[in-house]
């Protein structure tokens, strides 16, 4: 190693570690950014030395759970995963998770059996693509989420576009193939990735149609066809823009998926799911629910097939799963079950909102809507999201967060009532949702993604469990 | 008198451009129609449709990306202008926000230099100055008439109204029209056009009613809307004041 990247890797676990010292946030960014800054290669450095390679993870919705996923099946299957678990997704947080992981020396322990599990920021991916050249890419979907920070959805689809063509350059890579694109069939947007890859492909998708919806979601974002322009018809939907889609006018359709789930059972706390693979099929009890979970597994199956990870630890990772950070997360507090359903924007709201519903019984919801930088400063997503699903089920309701008021206004147009609360102060609003849940009982908390923070961090020193980057 | 009353509304390509939440504005006049007792009745346009100048009291049309768009403005030159365009001189209400403000000006100048022609129904052109230069993004607050408008824009397009166009509202904290002359906006008759979303209406009980009052004069000759509750709205609007921009 040269004596740059000691530097950095010195002055980024010294950052990490005044920063966790000082206060919350487990020091992900600023290690990595004083890391990157004495280093820019660092990333490239590090992560080339896993002997097993790396796979990077990028979507919309869905990349922290299936990287989660795909880093517990390397484990199951004997590797020792570099995943940045924190779900800090830029650069600097990869940076910050390989700095801790190297010794000072700039070297990963036990390198043959390491293998690099990145899960990327969308708009990241490209930078990340040119860095450290993955193996395997895996494209969660495609949604509109943060207009005033990605800009519109058509953007980071035609930055991807324009990453891959660039990984398939000769040059790209001393040695070797472009990466293997794992790409959602049913997204027109990731499934236009492969038209033209001149690498391999492997696309994933739902064959079972009794889990589709009769009406199209409002928050649909691809509906017109990318190569010629019409308007996409569907014989199925399950969710957004998600389901089995084509162009009636230049015959542009959704591939055949080389992964197909040909039956799914949604049930109350578990997901039974027949796959068909390429060879043979497989069986998983995944205990998430929602169909968008069974989505996130497909794209696990398919990241672990293109790493070649044997089948067997793959289904015993999934069946032994548990949720990620803030999604789909339960606490035991105060005699109550609370469960925590990150909702960041309209399309992975309304699979939440549905995952909610379909479990019988009446709904206590404290639902939170933030205006940070990472939630994106502009709230009228919430207009797009159907709301209107869980307001029949629901006795108890609260809206909270920084933009509580605006809040409370879509709640009421959502047949909620006049008179919705709205509470800025975070705890107070936490302290109230218990009060109005019996012991014993479920409360449902739906935030944004810096109010899931939050919310978290109170929840699990009530709970007595562990913070994030202890865990592990 | 008021039990017979009813609201047309036509809303143009609602798939195509329904990007920052403008459902909002549609679920709002429907809203504030129905506690008054008003039937209100909502026609959607897609491409291909064509419009008769005669079928609505009000036409909304919201934003859209790009790429849609494009599609939208060839189809809105093609099947609808011409109609739309009469319509708004028979006093017809529109609304047009954001890419739809844009498309019913004068044209569309890309930083390249080329030119899109809109439908003309406003006196104003808008120019992008390309990706470099920063698209203005935020919290607005203007006033208009004596009362304020709150919401959020984010747009890289910079407008300029010309001789014949007034300008709807003036920058109190955001950028506007072009982010240099204060201006938000256009009024051209009973067309409105704003760089204004968040949804707009729902948080602006008062220039939803304007919007309703006008369209119902026009149709009913009584503009008569009688209080509400508004109790969430007035609310979320105040609320809205204090946001950084």
């Amino acid at each position: 190693m040269n004596p740059r990247t000691i530097a950095a890797i010195f002055a980024g676990k010294a950052a990490g570690r005044a920063s966790r010292l000082f206060g919350r946030g487990g020091g992900t960014a600023i290690a990595g950014l004083a890391a990157l800054r004495l280093d820019s290669a660092i990333v490239r450095d590090l992560v080339g030395q896993a002997g097993a390679g790396t796979i990077a993870i990028t979507g919309t919705n869905g990349k922290t759970t299936t990287s989660l996923m795909m880093s517990r099946i390397a484990t199951a299957a004997g590797l020792a995963p570099l995943h940045n678990r924190s779900g800090s997704n830029m650069m600097r947080g990869v940076a910050a998770m390989l700095v801790e992981e190297a010794s000072l020396l700039g070297e990963i322990a036990d390198p043959a059996t390491r293998i690099a599990i990145l899960e990327v920021d969308e708009a990241t991916l490209p930078e990340i693509a040119r860095e450290v050249h993955p193996k395997v890419i895996v494209f969660t979907n495609l949604f509109r989420d943060q207009l005033d920070r990605y800009g519109e959805v058509d953007t980071v689809a035609r930055s991807w576009g324009t990453a891959l063509a660039r990984e398939q350059l000769p040059n790209a890579k001393q040695q070797g193939s472009p990466p293997t694109i794992v790409l959602n069939a049913d997204d027109p947007a990731v499934a236009h990735l492969g038209r033209a890859y001149a690498g391999r492909t492997l696309y994933y998708g739902v064959e079972d149609t009794s889990v589709s919806v009769d009406a199209i979601d409002h928050a649909s974002d691809f509906r017109t066809c990318l190569d010629c322009g019409a308007e996409l018809s569907y014989t199925a939907t399950f969710y957004g823009h998600i389901g089995h889609w084509r162009c009636a006018t230049c015959g542009n359709a959704r591939p055949t998926p080389d992964i197909q789930l040909t039956r799914v059972v949604l049930g109350d706390d578990s997901t039974s799911m027949e796959i068909a693979l390429p060879a043979g099929e497989m069986r998983v009890v995944l205990p998430l629910t929602g169909l968008y979970n069974a989505y996130n597994a497909l794209a696990a199956i398919g990241g672990a097939l293109a790493m070649s990870l044997a089948r067997n630890p793959t289904v015993t990772a999934l069946e032994g799963f548990s949720a990620a950070f803030g999604r789909q997360e339960r606490f035991a507090v105060q005699g109550r079950d609370v469960h925590v359903l990150l909702g960041k924007n309209p399309t992975g709201l309304n699979q939440v909102l549905r995952t909610v519903a379909a479990n019988g019984g009446q709904k206590r919801i404290l639902f939170f809507l933030n205006d940070g930088i990472a939630d994106g400063r502009d709230i009228s997503w919430i207009w797009d999201a159907d709301y209107e699903i869980v307001q029949p089920l629901t006795d108890w309701v609260l809206a909270a967060g920084t933009r509580a008021e605006d809040l409370a206004l879509r709640l009421k147009y959502a047949g909620f009532g006049d008179e919705i609360d709205a509470e800025r102060n975070t705890a107070t609003a936490l302290q109230r949702a218990l009060d109005a849940t019996p012991v014993g009982e479920t409360l449902h908390i739906i935030p944004t993604y810096t109010a899931m923070l939050d919310v978290r961090e109170l929840l699990a020193t009530q709970a007595g469990s562990s913070r994030f980057w202890e865990d592990g | 008198m008021s039990g017979s009353r009813t609201l047309r509304v036509t809303h143009l390509y609602p798939r195509l451009m329904n990007i920052y939440g403008d459902r909002g504005n549609i679920m709002t006049l429907r809203h504030r129609c129905e506690a008054r007792g008003i039937t209100f009745e909502l026609t959607e346009l897609s491409i291909g449709d064509a419009f008769d100048p005669q079928s609505a009291d009000l036409i909304f049309a919201g934003g859209a990306q790009d790429r849609e768009q494009r599609n939208v403005a060839q189809d809105l030159l093609a099947t609808k202008a011409d109609a739309i365009r009469e319509a708004v001189e028979a006093d017809v209400v529109l609304l047009a926000v954001c890419g739809a403000y844009q498309l019913f000006g004068r044209f569309y100048r890309e930083s390249t230099g080329v030119e899109l022609a809109g439908a003309g129904i406003f006196d104003l052109h808008t120019e992008h100055p390309g990706e470099k230069t920063k698209r203005l993004i935020g919290n607005i607050v203007v006033n208009w008439e004596g009362q304020t408008i709150v919401g959020f824009e984010n747009h890289g397009g910079r407008t300029h109204l010309g001789p014949a166009a007034r300008s709807l509202a003036s920058v109190r904290s955001g950028n506007g029209n072009n982010g240099t002359d204060g201006l938000e906006g256009v009024v051209y008759r009973n067309a409105y056009g704003t760089y204004i979303h968040g949804s707009l209406l729902p948080k602006n009980p008062a220039f939803a009613d304007h919007l309703l009052g006008l369209a119902l004069t026009r149709r009913n000759g009584d503009a008569e809307l009688a209080p509400i509750d508004d109790r969430a709205e007035t609310r979320a609007h105040a609320a809205a004041l204090s946001l950084k921009p």
